[in-house]
């Protein structure tokens, strides 16, 4: 076993495994919290995670189309993205639960869940026809935007490039603005009590409806957001990108205690690094007896032993509560 | 003040309220008394919007309540303090306190928290502790700081003695009756006739879904039905 290759890649995919598992977290964040307020999975979560990279590399195809990838600076492009990206997601997953999710609430909880799913193909198949009179194409590529691809050399074996900076500030940023959102505002606070009990919520003052109204567009902004990292971050995207992602995404708000947004956040970053070291050290550690190709059976078999020993997650149920 | 007129509630087939008709006066405080199951908690759940009524009518000061979504009451002037005080347990003492005045607007929120904390020291000491670690007595006082947070004109109380040492009930009903001389209309539900009707000028009994007697508290504590039933006299 060669030691000294192990210590010298550690650097890099602490790296790779930090974006995949922000990346993860992003995601995770808009399953949970529309867990927490309605205790249902949302399964069209991923396709509004597609969204949000279509609607990034629209844009980019456009300005690129008309030389403006060269004009303008490619973060005030990459904020341009970022924004319309949280905006359509946003405000689609705020649709979806209008049009699909309300009119079935009090139904039995398999209902939802399958109007969810339907969702799901339905927006898969919208974005594949709309792409293909569009584009003639649904496998689409972000456009390489040159400063973002360049590299720093840090180390002789360390390298970072530009684009896996932005995406780790970003996603850190997302995740702070959240996190001051959901514990500090007067929204945000009304969003945890609609979550812990609705009707009580209301008596306060609270619009109930207003606020799941509220958690979708938020949680969709995030699952857009991290749409358009993806997309940066891996270029290529289609349709049916979401499924993946979007199922580890969900693993990772489980791992982290479904309906806990802090969990989403820290069980999205030990699912990307597990992944990630898992991917790197696996072979080099059974002299190739096992591939990389086995990172994703490596990784769920740690998560369900963290999850034997911990069933509610990471972080699920910290308060003690009492009648 | 509140005027309640022929309410039919009903829970799928279960026909919990047959045509309550009662009414509180501003400045009052009225008690309503009944058994487990009589349906004191589905009336005020129906004052409060939480429940939908089938026929009868509910005005406060004249305006109709019915079909009035309950966060739209709150704002009429009425707060209600549920059954098992429903205290919004992942979120701190000081939040909570917040909630109870989401809907308002105006200027006098910071000097309300004040007299909610001077009227219950021990929130100001907890404010920042996560209120699902508070006692049940100190909960209970959480439930009736974060309705009074609302500045109502007419506050709705759900046994709020329920599973508190009789100390800590006298306590919790000398401050309702405080909260009442300030020139709060209180709606008490209660299981303990005795200290209900103890700090009460008027009372209803309810059973089965109905209001069987009704009068002054003095007269319904003399009542012999009342004593019998409500007050433990055999
Ligand atoms: N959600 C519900 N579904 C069906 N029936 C209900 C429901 N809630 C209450 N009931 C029924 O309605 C009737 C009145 O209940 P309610 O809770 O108003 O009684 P209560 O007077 O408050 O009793 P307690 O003193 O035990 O709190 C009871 O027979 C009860 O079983
Ligand atoms: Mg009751």
């Amino acid at each position: 076993m060669d030691l000294h290759l192990l210590i010298v890649i550690f650097p890099q995919v602490l790296l790779d495994g930090l974006i995949l598992g922000f990346m993860y977290a992003l995601i995770a964040l808009g399953y949970t919290m529309v867990y927490g307020v309605l205790e249902f999975i949302n399964f069209a979560h991923s396709e509004i995670f597609v969204v949000g990279a279509f609607v990034g590399v629209e844009i980019l195809l456009m300005l690129k189309a008309r030389g403006g990838l060269e004009l303008l600076s490619p973060f005030l492009i990459l904020l341009l993205l970022l924004v319309a990206g949280m905006a359509v997601s946003g405000l689609l997953a705020m649709a979806v639960e209008r049009v699909a999710y309300r009119p079935l609430r009090g139904t039995p909880r398999l209902i939802p869940l399958i109007s969810a799913i339907g969702v799901s193909f339905f927006l898969q198949d919208a974005i594949r026809l709309v792409e293909s009179i569009w584009r003639n194409a649904f496998n689409l590529v972000y456009p390489t935007m040159d400063q973002l691809n360049h590299r720093f050399t840090l180390t002789e074996t360390i390298d970072v490039s530009v684009k896996s900076v932005v995406v780790i500030v970003v996603a850190l940023l997302m995740l702070w603005a959240l996190h001051l959102l959901v514990n500090r505002t007067k929204i945000g606070k009304a969003i945890r009590a609609v979550a812990e009990d609705q009707a009580t919520a209301s008596l306060m003052g609270i619009n109930v409806n207003r606020m799941i109204s509220l958690t979708f567009l938020i949680g969709g902004a995030m699952g857009g957001a991290a749409g358009v990292l993806f997309g940066i971050q891996y270029s290529l995207i289609n349709p049916y990108t979401g499924f993946i992602p979007g199922l580890k995404a969900f693993t990772a708000a489980v791992l982290g205690g479904i309906g806990n947004i802090p969990g989403a956040m820290v069980g999205g970053l030990v699912l990307g690094l597990l992944e990630a070291f898992a991917a790197s050290y696996l072979s080099l550690l059974t002299h190739g007896a096992f591939g990389a190709e086995y990172k994703d059976i490596f990784a769920f078999s740690v998560l369900i032993l963290i999850l034997i020993f911990r069933p509610k997650g990471l972080l699920g149920e910290v308060v003690r509560e009492r009648a | 003040m509140l005027e309640v007129e022929s309410l039919h509630v009903y829970y799928g087939e279960i026909h919990a309220l047959k045509g309550v008709t009662l009414s509180v006066g501003k400045g009052e405080v009225v008690t309503l008394l009944g058994n487990n199951g009589a349906g004191k908690t589905t009336t005020l759940k129906t004052l409060s919007g939480l429940l939908p009524s089938r026929g009868g009518d509910v005005r406060l000061e004249g305006d109709t309540l019915l079909g009035v979504p309950p966060h739209e009451i709150v704002l009429r002037g009425i707060a209600h303090v549920p059954e098992g005080r429903r205290i919004f347990n992942r979120l701190t003492v000081l939040d909570n306190l917040e909630m109870g005045a989401y809907a308002r607007a105006d200027g006098g929120i910071g000097q309300d928290l004040e007299q909610v904390f001077a009227l219950f020291p021990r929130l100001k000491e907890r404010r920042t502790q996560v209120a699902g670690t508070l006692s049940g007595g100190e909960q209970q006082m959480l439930a009736i700081g974060r309705a009074l947070m609302a500045a109502p004109r007419l506050l709705l109380l759900d046994e709020p003695s329920m599973g508190l040492a009789p100390v800590l009930v006298e306590q919790i009903f000398e401050t309702i009756q405080g909260i009442n001389r300030q020139g709060t209309t209180i709606l008490l539900v209660e299981q303990n006739a005795a200290m209900a009707l103890s700090i009460a000028h008027r009372g209803y009994v309810l059973e089965t879904g109905g209001i069987v007697l009704s009068g002054s508290a003095a007269d319904l504590q003399e009542n012999p039905e009342v004593r019998r039933a409500y007050l433990g006299e055999s």
